[in-house]
């Protein structure tokens, strides 16, 4: 650990020419981090022994590092904003932040970004935060490996995980939030990336995404958050890669879609939903190569969606594939394979000879009349179903995939 | 009353058409479980033959049985045996052989390829549902005394309960389409055994696309224990309404 000290020290010697560290401990010159942060100077290092802080609220407004040995603990005292930054290029690495402010006016939070850029903010633990890690006006900032845990109730009494707002090129990697409001929260926030967090029981959104132009989420995992993942009023959004998994309720999706328009969704897992995607007003979407398992709708596409390619992806297991609400069909679905399938391949070439229809009858009677749930799996609504397959009359007549696939994609 | 009840079962086990159900039964269950490649689905695809095959067998057949042994009824009424212990035991044989036929037919492949709380679920729904339109089949056969009336009565029962009584209830649900009918719901659909029955296997089986309002408010009454003992009294009261109003009767015919 001292070699590592030291060649750190050394290296942030190096690179600004005259940079010092300074120590923080029960048993050193500095008691607080406070008093160490008024003696530092632009590039210095601060090392944090372990132990228990009351730093009250910690303005950061130095380009300074600020590391944790073993977690040193930052209490907010429920009172207390806990770290606030307000300068370039600061680095805060390896702290337990717990029991911040909670406020209904002021958005208390464990480490705030003020205006900044460059910041990096790493492998911290936040316990019972409002809300965690919070940035305003952030540009290149790095989040990364950190870990939030609150354990409210009540959505009025919590904040979101990570909350970005008005903030470009961010880099959300490698977190675990669980038992916030929403885990990640991104509004109009540009050119950033969410790579490999994992969001669980969060009370509302596991992500919830808004006016956030071109970003990317990639490899993260959303299960069992009160609403499932939400995505709205964007465009060129990628998404590759996740897993939504077990989001349940009337209101609760893998992924809510509204108004998102010039986005791809690629290789993603949608498992035990309730609805695996709902769609409304997006436009200019391509679906390629995931996966809808039992899921009760796997896919539910308003009418008001507009130029949706779906292609190749598995629908397995769902209870209803797809459901819409109008008759209006202006997407494309091409090669997915449907389980529920009963066509032929006569000239064996892995393609079905006729369309498939992924629409039931009895799921548009569902969207209009809910209880009517109620006669889920009755012989009456299969026989409604297979009447309607041989006079479509209420479904709608070209929402239907032409070349359905016979075999499931090894996805 | 021990020797009546010997004495129609059987006979009735003597009768091929039992023996033919349960063949059929047994074939049926064996085939959709292999068939499908995961036994949830043979499961889901059982419970369509449950709620449509076992209820038209029972009635169907209790009613001809009933009729074919009139002669037998009066014979034995001619007897000093009590009109109860004769219609009684006649109740018991026949309930008692349609549900060993069952149990063996749809019960044993259940048991051996799903023996989870759904398929224990569909196993007593189903034997429910034989005892059910058992007593229902001789309420029907002791109100009308033409045979082909009778059996004209009984598939007509059938007919209501599978399938018009669902189409009234879509035919409520779009008239009142303004009101919150969940609640109501769930006092409509025990007005139908094949409809209490159904949404009892149903909750137990594909949970994801019931969790929605209507799903959460069944699964907040049926999913709780006082809920599943009022369900399956409800059941129990199916079976014992009929067969005891059917008895009142028969005391009083004159045959």
């Amino acid at each position: 650990m001292k070699i590592f000290i030291t060649i750190l020290a050394l290296l942030s010697l190096l690179s600004s020419g005259h940079a010092s560290t300074i120590r923080v401990g029960k048993n050193l010159p500095f008691k607080t981090i406070t008093e160490a942060l008024q003696k530092a100077k632009e590039y210095d290092t601060i090392l944090v022994e372990e132990g228990l802080y009351h730093e009250k609220n910690l303005i950061i407004d130095k380009s300074i590092t600020l590391k944790g040995i073993h977690h040193p603990v930052l209490d907010g005292e429920h009172k207390y904003q806990i770290i606030s930054i307000k300068a370039n290029n600061v680095t805060v690495d390896g702290f337990t932040l717990q029991y911040s402010a909670v406020s209904s006016i002021t958005d208390y939070a464990g480490i705030k970004i003020y205006n900044a850029h460059n910041v990096s903010i790493l492998n911290n633990v936040l316990t019972d935060t409002f809300f965690g890690i919070y940035s305003q006006y952030g540009t290149n900032c790095l989040i990364q490996n950190n870990k939030l845990t609150a354990h409210n109730t009540q959505e009025q009494q919590s904040g979101n995980g990570i909350h970005c707002w008005k903030s470009d090129s961010m880099r959300i990697i490698g977190n675990t939030v669980t038992g916030h409001r929403d885990g990640i929260y991104f509004e109009f926030v540009t050119n950033s990336i969410i790579w490999r967090n994992q969001s669980y029981k969060n009370l509302r959104y596991g992500l919830h995404f808004m006016f956030s132009h071109n970003d990317a989420y990639i490899a993260n995992v959303f299960e069992h958050n009160g609403s499932g993942v939400s995505v709205m009023f964007s465009h060129g959004v990628k998404m590759f890669h996740n897993l939504f998994k077990e989001n349940w309720g009337d209101a609760a999706y893998g992924i809510l879609l509204k108004e998102i328009s010039d986005s791809y969704i690629e290789g993603n897992y949608f498992e035990r939903n309730t609805s695996g995607i709902f769609m409304e007003g997006a436009s200019r979407i391509t679906m390629l190569k995931n996966t809808f398992r039992n899921n009760g709708w796997g896919l539910k596409i308003q009418a008001s969606c507009l130029d949706i390619t779906l292609k190749n992806n598995n629908f397995i297991g769902n209870t209803f594939d797809v459901g819409t609400n109008g008759s209006l069909v202006l997407n494309t679905f091409v090669n997915n394979f449907w389980d529920k399938y009963e066509g032929y391949d006569l000239n064996k070439d892995k393609i079905g000879d006729v369309p498939y229809r992924p629409v039931s009858m009895y799921s548009m009677v569902v969207e209009k009349n809910p209880p009517s749930m109620i006669l889920f799996r009755s012989f009456f609504t299969s026989l409604m179903d297979k009447s309607e397959k041989v006079i479509p009359s209420l479904t709608p007549e070209n929402l239907k995939d032409d070349h359905p696939l016979m075999k499931p994609l090894p996805l | 009353m021990k020797k009546i009840f010997k004495y129609v079962i059987t006979d009735i086990l003597r009768n091929k058409t039992v023996l033919a159900y349960t063949v059929f039964l047994l074939a049926i269950s064996f085939s959709l479980f292999s068939l499908e490649d995961n036994a949830t689905k043979g499961l889901l695809s059982l419970l369509n033959i449950i709620l449509i095959i076992v209820p038209l067998v029972s009635i169907i057949f209790s009613t001809i049985y009933v009729y074919n042994s009139s002669e037998f009824i009066e014979l034995l009424v001619s007897q000093p045996l009590k009109r109860k212990t004769i219609w009684l035991s006649l109740f018991a044989g026949l309930s008692s052989s349609l549900c060993i036929a069952f149990f063996i037919g749809a019960g044993i492949p259940v048991l051996i390829y799903e023996p989870t709380v759904t398929g224990f679920m569909m196993i007593s729904v189903g034997l429910l549902l034989s005892i059910i339109f058992v007593a229902i089949a001789m309420l029907a056969t002791v109100i009308t005394r033409d045979k082909a009336k009778g059996i004209g009565v009984g598939i007509l029962l059938w007919l209501y309960f599978s399938l018009l009584f669902d189409g009234l209830v879509l035919f409520i649900l779009f008239q009142f389409a303004d009101y919150p009918l969940e609640k109501i719901m769930i006092g409509i659909s025990a007005l139908n055994p094949i409809d209490l029955g159904r949404i009892l296997i149903l909750l137990k089986m594909d949970i994801s696309a019931l969790m929605g309002y209507t799903g959460a408010v069944f699964r907040d009454f049926f999913g709780t224990h006082a809920g599943l003992i009022t369900a399956f009294v409800t059941l129990i009261i199916w079976a014992g309404v009929p067969a005891w109003l059917s008895l009142r009767k028969f005391n009083r015919k004159d045959l």
